[in-house]
């Protein structure tokens, strides 16, 4: 029987990491994640890491990159603001390709903002954040348990392709308790990569860098970034698809709005409106081909992982349906995505709360109705 | 025929960028004859900054890190918590450390990391084209002080050794210049003690370095050497500000109250100069 805990949001974000091999943290006070580096500062020297404080969430990214050069599972973590700070140095991680996990518990914005949960930082993850042209892979958790999915395959992927992955969580998911089931077997760290800095002994020296001074050069080095950021975007995207195949409208959502429409979805259903959820997994790469497929009529339902699709068939001849998009965003931020890969074939609406407001499912309900009651119109 | 003299194993045979005159050259050989003599090319890791020293990962033939602007002790920091074993060393320019990278240089220092840092001033922004740095001497004519620096306009010149000092956590801090063979010599022997300190486990030790820009200070390489002398000395004392023996900081734990240490440099055979509270006026 596997062992249930309860712990919190944040505390798994650390837990989780941990049992998937990471020794090294450098980390910087936030609200509302300061439940990670505690965690960090308490559990690492447990288990022969390393934890430490930075002065800065600038100074935490460069060592972070410092120790990821070094060939170590290496992590940070931090909200909005401080995310914000470490875009320079994300850059020149995806400029040197160096492996690393980088967590935001999203809060309000812009500026200061507020402490309260947000998903207005979908832009700045998903589109590059810094300068230059480069992506990050972006996993959005919607529980504590996919927080230990997700965690476990950040490390392999980051070190597969040599890219920075950044968990793209909020503040209710960092602050939320709920019970997780621990992985069977520890993850254990691989040794350091053949192109790591560990000193020379034996061969010759190694440099990571991301300065190509020469036009040419630097362009080479993009046209590689870029067929890597191709083969990304083929083989890595995850989704989750429930109800889509019979339903009028579809919501899409991510992280912790996804269970908010979820429940929302649910009264729906009992009133007889046939909702589904599309739930991005991955937010880079976008799950654009699958929600193409559920615009056209031909998408189908369940949950997708690298491999492909699973679930029930698509419905047929009946036209797809409109989508909903809900975000913690005040304009809405991935609903362009959402617009960009049903690319006019259905209509997609967008409803969201900000500044820290989490929406209820019952608005999310509301929405639902008039969206409902404007097309029968 | 004997050899009597050669290229450092720690230096590669990519020929260097650097302008005629530029001292950058000389100091990067000293740094690779230390690691020549200690015996560490293999387990040393440096980290290149931003600046005209950016090529130094071509240079050096350690492995290497290139940092973003300011970072390399941070970078430096995230290296040496992975492998304590190993030599970790940052090479970094005047704006680099004492502008940009002012918080990382102190953060580093205030934790006793135990790294070495080549602080290499020459007083301007070279890359760039010869702005204003934080080293900028009163008077000193940069692109950005066409007039000369003003201190009512743009601050006095910072003083990183002096700086530093006031701090538990260096083991080792020491200003030397390069301007003449006797001086290369004292500034070698800075360099190798700061690495032996590193080796030893005392924690944070930087050499500053004066050196010249002929290029941005619009000068010939022998009268930016001269210039060095007569400017830079006289508000840039020479000389060991910390030691081993001196810190406050054994064995990792400060000392109570440790005002100990005085922030005047003891000079190297009393070459260096009483610290002078101005620059000189004009060049």
């Amino acid at each position: 029987m596997p062992e249930r805990v309860l712990m919190k949001g944040n505390e798994a974000v650390g837990e989780a990491a941990i049992q998937a091999g990471c020794r090294y943290f450098f980390g910087y006070p936030i609200t509302p994640q300061n439940e990670v580096p505690e965690y960090m500062a308490r559990r690492l020297p447990e288990v022969g890491g390393v934890y430490l404080q930075a002065e800065s969430e600038v100074a935490a990214i460069n060592m972070v990159y410092g120790a990821a050069g070094a060939g170590v599972r290496v992590m940070t973590s931090s909200s909005s603001p401080g995310i914000s700070l470490m875009q320079e140095g994300i850059s020149y991680i995806c400029g040197a390709e160096l492996p690393c996990v980088i967590v935001n518990m999203v809060r309000g914005g812009p500026g200061l903002g507020s402490i309260q949960p947000a998903q207005s930082d979908y832009f700045q993850a998903t589109k590059g954040g810094g300068h230059g042209d480069y992506r990050l892979i972006v996993l959005a958790p919607s529980s504590l348990q996919e927080i230990f999915d997700l965690m476990g395959l950040a490390f392999p992927l980051a070190e597969k392709y040599r890219n920075p992955v950044m968990i793209l969580g909020d503040g209710v998911l960092g602050q939320m308790m709920e019970p997780v089931v621990l992985p069977d077997e520890p993850a254990q760290a691989p040794p350091p990569p053949p192109w790591a800095t560990t000193g020379c002994q034996g061969r010759r020296p190694n440099v990571i860098n991301s300065l190509y001074i020469e036009a040419d050069a630097c362009e080479a080095h993009n046209r590689r970034l870029q067929a890597k950021y191709d083969e990304i975007a083929r083989k890595e995207v995850r989704y989750e698809a429930l109800n889509t195949s019979d339903a009028e409208v579809v919501l899409v959502a991510y992280g912790s709005v996804a269970r908010v429409c979820h429940s929302a979805m649910e009264l729906a259903r009992a009133e007889g409106i046939k909702v589904g959820l599309f739930r991005p997994i991955t937010l880079w790469p976008f799950p654009s081909q699958a929600l193409a497929q559920i615009a056209a009529g031909t998408g189908e339902t369940g949950v997708a992982g690298a491999s492909g699709t699973a679930g029930a068939p698509g419905r047929g001849d009946s036209p797809g349906p409109a989508f909903l998009t809900v975000e913690m965003s005040a304009g809405g931020q991935m609903v362009e995505d959402v617009r960009l890969a049903v690319n006019g074939l259905r209509p997609v609406h967008f409803y969201g709360r900000s500044g820290g407001v989490v929406p209820t499912p019952h608005e999310v309900l509301e929405q639902i109705r008039a969206l409902r009651k404007a097309v029968a119109a | 025929m004997r050899q009597i003299f050669g290229r450092p194993a720690s230096l590669t045979d990519v020929p260097m960028h650097y302008c005629p005159g530029c001292t950058h050259g000389i100091i990067h050989r000293l740094v690779a004859e230390v690691m020549d003599e200690l015996g560490i090319r293999e387990k040393t890791i440096g980290i290149a900054s931003v600046g005209c020293s950016v090529f130094a990962y071509e240079y050096f033939n350690c492995d290497m890190q290139q940092a973003s602007h300011g970072r390399a002790p941070a970078v430096a920091t995230g290296i040496k918590r992975v492998w304590p074993d190993r030599v970790v060393f940052t090479y970094q320019g005047d704006g680099d450390l004492a502008s940009i990278g002012a918080g990382e240089i102190v953060h580093a220092a205030a934790r006793g990391e135990n790294i070495t840092v080549i602080f290499v001033n020459n007083a301007v922004y070279g890359m760039t084209g010869g702005q204003m740095a934080p080293t900028t001497l009163l008077g000193q004519k940069t692109t950005t002080t066409p007039l000369g620096r003003e201190a009512r306009r743009n601050g006095m010149p910072v003083r990183v050794v002096e700086l530093l000092s006031q701090l538990d956590g260096p083991a080792y801090l020491a200003r030397v210049s390069v301007h003449n063979p006797k001086m290369v010599n004292t500034a070698k022997r800075a360099i190798r003690a700061a690495f032996q300190a590193q080796l030893d486990g005392r924690g944070f030790s930087l050499v500053e370095v004066l050196s010249t820009c002929p290029t941005n200070w619009g000068l010939t390489p022998v009268e930016a050497l001269k210039w060095l002398e007569d400017n830079m000395i006289p508000y840039y004392p020479l000389g060991e500000v910390r030691t081993p023996s001196s810190a406050s900081r054994q064995a990792g734990v400060p000392a109570a109250a440790s005002t100990a240490t005085a922030p005047t440099p003891a000079a190297f055979g009393a070459t260096g100069t009483a610290p002078a509270t101005r620059g000189k006026e004009g060049e």
